[in-house]
């Protein structure tokens, strides 16, 4: 186990110490995937590599954006673009909470002083047909990651189950540094703050988001990504189908922030992704079985 | 004698499972082990964050010993049957069987013989089969294995009088070891009986055991930090069970929250600290005015005091509330009035429409009532139409529970007159039985112009009630309807459809006021569909009925309907007819007709005029007219018409009475 830091880290020394914690764990440490994703969930490396039989394990950093989460850089807690630590362990390893708690006491949190708990939180992705069970973690009240065992990705249930750890980096690191904006974080030692880097692509991109995104274009990307994505499992190509998956979905969530969704079309674009995310993993999980 | 005991140590149990969780496990052990033969003394369950745990007392070390007889075929039947009757009954030959004898001839009786079986034998083999049937409303399976359980199961402990009872479950063998607390606890430690295990346990593993221990420590330390910074608690029970199950060493801290954030309704603050951050609101206790502090629990006794963990959770408040200010300054930039439209996307029912179908229907109705219960028509109007707006709100998206307070907020903020904005909260009143009811006439009219639009509305698309089934909670709405009328003394008729479905709940309602259900049969049966008439007449009878006078009549009653009852059977007979005076001829049945004219003639006034009291003293001078008929005249008269002239006078007693209560109705 790492000794804890004497100086609270910056973001970036944050992200570098749980990649080396989690390296050291026998994990694979990947870079982001390179689309527009909501979640670090719905990288590949989590959502279809949970399916199927063959053992995984992998820690990556993944931008995610939330584009009706946007608040033109003013709120000091809610951003559409922002950074989660995602950790992917196949299967669930029976000392899971040590791993974590011990990543934790990584990154310079102090068991002794510190209040971690464990709070019932049954995790669902609708759009992509994922369920699981496990908790939110709460340090001193702040929720610092989601824990979840998997038990159900793409509509199949999943064996073996997986545990997945999400950690939410700006609400940390906020919480690390003693913060109470994450604009006021530090992002590296040398007076770079996370403002500095993320505080103007906030604000354009809630001026995007919630005002100039065209909206007949996303509509078009929508269905053009669906058609793609149908093409491509029918050519048992569910990686690529994958990452059509992820278009449509991006192209709902922008199509949502702009207000142009009713209720019940809603439903129906997050079942139009569904299907097409239970196809990919259905695709997915054949494959590996095969192979 | 033995002592059993039993924990099972897995990674946090969700807080709302926890309590059922230990009963179910009682229950589970408590039935198997009667059904294995055993009695026992006490059985004791206990559960929290990670464990659940269980110990019996005076557990036999062995079942005793069974013997039962099984009756078989008759004496000399077919070889198939006695091989099947030996086969059912697990013996291997005859020879085990003696014979006996009925009415019916000689037959063979089995004898079997069942040894007690050993404790330990029998909790090896229930133990692993009932946490495998476990009853969790969510169970998961973890890693590679195939068991399910709440989370992942780490441990556990069975002993039966300190040594261990083994099995298996999910790949872990049962022990005799266990943790503490994560991180107060020593590490794991041995144990060898519950004595033993609480104690280590309770001391240095920091670990309370049981629920009611964590809430009372919760409790006491609120008490004492409430006294110490001069605040008072804001009760919340729910949140105390909860908060109970999330801490293994419960620990209070008061935190400070920004003041800046006061300004914000105190009811947003109260929900979001209790709702996101499961901590307590305090009020000052001079002002008893919200106070910027709040009470966290935390699972940890750290030794700074609980000052860190006191500042982070307070940074976290700061943050949650800072989304409450947005939501609250971004809503009032728009007037709750230009909301009205955007109802027309949230779905009431899709039989029934949008919420702005139902916002202008109730708009319409609560105008029409407004007279009725002496409000301005155009305000009920205005109200019913805005009461809904507030559920297109971030605010309310948030906190849904917040329906109608948050609509009130943002309507004084517009200008909206103050009897609009308060119907707007005040509509969804009352929300339950304890629930207060609105007395301004505003909302009055606004509230029930709402249930009934609900109620009616489902009634119009057969969506009623069934059983237990209610989804969309028209059993409340009803009761709502009732009390808002009755306790404003309201008068409205109930619409024809809903009638029936309203008597009912009005008869469960009065009998939770302690009326008995046969004097609410007894008016409901007379009165018309106003409630508050109905519940004045049930008053009176009670009251009357308390009395002497009440209690004697009703005797009378009693005995005059018996009489024509038997007669009528008797001969075929029906008495009915109007009493002819010339027949009355003893001095007795004389005085009877004319106090029943009297008293029907008093009664139908008083009753004209509502006034009950009056309609029931109206009855009481009949009670002697009816005791003095019964001692002195004889109803079986030889002579046929005075015989049936006097049934006739007897049956008179019922109808006369009828205006004020169907007195047939009413229990002797």
């Amino acid at each position: 186990m790492s000794k804890p830091p004497k100086q609270p880290l910056s973001f970036q020394d944050l992200i570098l110490t749980l990649q080396h914690y989690w390296a050291e764990q026998g994990c694979v440490i990947l870079q982001p995937h390179d689309l527009e994703v909501g979640a670090g969930t719905l990288h590949p490396a989590t959502t279809l590599r949970s399916l199927g039989p063959k053992p995984w394990n992998a820690a990556y950093v993944q931008p995610s954006r939330r584009p009706a989460d946007g608040r033109y850089g003013e709120n000091p807690n809610r951003l559409q673009h922002y950074y989660q630590f995602q950790v992917l362990l196949k299967p669930s390893p029976d000392n899971l909470q040590e791993l974590y708690l011990n990543s934790l006491r990584a990154i310079g949190i102090d068991m002794d002083l510190h209040d971690v708990r464990f709070v019932e939180d049954d995790w669902e992705n609708p759009t992509v047909g994922a369920w699981g069970l496990g908790w939110e973690v709460w340090c001193d009240g702040m929720e610092v990651s989601q824990f979840t065992y998997f038990q159900q990705v793409g509509g199949l249930e999943v064996n073996p189950v997986s545990g997945e750890l999400t950690y939410g980096l700006e609400r940390l690191a906020t919480y690390v540094q003693g913060v109470d904006s994450i604009y006021d974080l530090a992002f590296n030692n040398d007076g770079v703050t996370y403002a500095d880097v993320f505080q103007e692509n906030e604000r354009q991109f809630s001026h995007f988001n919630f005002t100039h995104a065209d909206t007949e274009m996303f509509t078009r990307w929508f269905a053009d990504a669906e058609r793609q994505c149908g093409i491509l499992l029918e050519q048992n190509l569910p990686l690529p189908a994958y990452d059509f998956v992820l278009k449509a979905s991006h192209a709902f969530n922008i199509l949502d922030a702009r207000g142009v969704v009713s209720a019940t079309e809603r439903a129906s674009y997050i079942k139009r992704v569904r299907d097409l995310a239970k196809g990919c993993a259905q695709s997915w999980v054949a494959l590996e079985e095969a192979g | 004698m033995a002592e059993f005991l039993l924990e099972i140590f897995c990674e946090e149990i969700p807080a709302r499972m926890q309590g059922k969780a230990a009963r179910d496990l009682g229950n589970g052990l408590q039935k198997s082990l009667k059904d294995a033969g055993f009695e026992f003394g006490e059985i004791q369950t206990f559960a929290g964050p990670r464990r659940l745990t269980l110990v019996i007392t005076d557990l036999p070390e062995k079942s005793p010993d069974v013997s039962e007889e099984r009756k078989g075929p008759r004496v000399g039947a077919p070889e198939q049957a006695l091989a099947g009757f030996m086969r059912g009954a697990g013996i291997s030959s005859m020879d085990k069987c003696e014979q006996r004898e009925d009415k019916k001839g000689k037959f063979w009786v089995a004898k079997i013989e069942k040894p007690g079986r050993a404790a330990e034998q029998v909790l090896a083999e229930t133990t692993p089969q009932i946490m495998a049937d476990f009853p969790w409303p969510k169970s998961m399976k973890w890693g590679s294995g195939s068991f399910r359980w709440v989370r992942p199961l780490h441990g556990i402990v069975c002993l039966l009088d300190g040594k261990v009872v083994p099995f298996e479950v999910a790949g872990i063998a049962s022990g005799n070891q266990t943790m503490g607390h994560r991180q107060m606890g020593p590490g794991p430690f041995l144990v060898s009986s519950f004595a033993d295990y609480r104690e280590h346990l309770e001391g240095e593993g920091h670990v309370v055991l049981d629920a009611g221990d964590r809430k009372a420590r919760i409790s006491e330390q609120i008490k004492q930090i409430c006294q110490q910074h001069k605040l008072s608690l804001v009760e919340d029970p729910a949140l105390l069970d909860e908060v109970a199950g999330l801490a293994e060493w419960p620990v209070v801290l008061l935190g400070q929250m920004d003041e800046a954030f006061l300004d914000l309704p105190p009811e947003v603050i109260t929900l979001s600290m209790a709702k996101h951050q499961k901590y307590f609101s305090v009020n000052n206790a001079k002002t008893g005015k919200l106070a910027p502090h709040f009470l966290v629990v935390a699972n940890l006794a750290a030794p700074d005091g609980g000052t860190a963990i006191a500042q982070g959770n307070a940074r976290v408040l700061t943050a949650r509330l800072a989304d409450a200010r947005y939501f609250w300054d971004t809503d009032r930039t728009q007037t709750l009035r230009s909301r009205v439209n955007a109802l027309h996307d949230v779905v009431f029912h899709q039989k029934l429409g949008s919420v702005y179908d139902k916002a202008m229907r109730v708009a319409a109705l609560a105008k029409e009532l407004a007279p009725k219960m002496g409000a301005d028509p155009e305000l009920a109007e205005r109200a019913a139409w805005l009461a809904k707006a507030d559920l297109t709100t971030q605010m309310v998206v948030e906190f849904t529970s917040l329906q109608g307070v948050i609509g009130r907020y943002y309507a004084l903020a517009d200008g909206e007159d103050m009897a609009v904005a308060d119907a707007i909260r005040d509509h969804y009143k009352p929300q339950g039985p304890t629930d207060a009811v609105p007395t301004d006439p505003v909302s009055i009219a606004v509230a029930l112009a709402d249930k009934l639009d609900t109620l009616v509305g489902f009634w119009a698309i057969d969506e009623k009630p069934t059983g237990s089934k209610d989804p969309y909670a028209l059993r409340r709405a009803a009761l709502g309807v009732i009390r808002i009328l009755l306790e404003n003394k309201v008068r409205l008729p109930i619409p024809a459809e809903l009638s029936s479905f309203v008597f009912d709940r009005l008869k469960v309602h009065l009998r939770e006021q302690g009326f008995s259900h046969d004097l609410i049969d007894a008016v409901i049966s007379q009165a018309g569909a106003d409630l508050v008439a109905i519940v004045a007449r049930v008053e009176a009878l009670s009251t009357f009925l308390a009395t002497a006078d009440g209690e004697q009549l009703l005797a009378g009653t009693k005995r005059a309907a018996n009489i024509v009852k038997v007669e009528q059977k008797k001969q075929s007979e029906t008495i009915v007819g109007e009493v002819d005076v010339k027949l009355l001829i003893e001095p007795e049945e004389k005085a009877l007709f004319a106090a029943l004219e009297t008293a029907s003639q008093t009664a139908a006034k008083a009753i004209t005029a509502e006034d009950y009291t009056a309609a029931m003293a109206a009855l009481a001078p009949l009670r002697g007219p009816i005791d003095a008929f019964f001692d002195e005249v004889m109803v079986n008269d030889k002579q046929e018409n005075l015989r049936v002239n006097r049934l006739k006078l007897l049956s008179g007693i019922r109808s006369a009475l009828t205006p004020v209560a169907d007195f047939d109705r009413i229990a002797g």
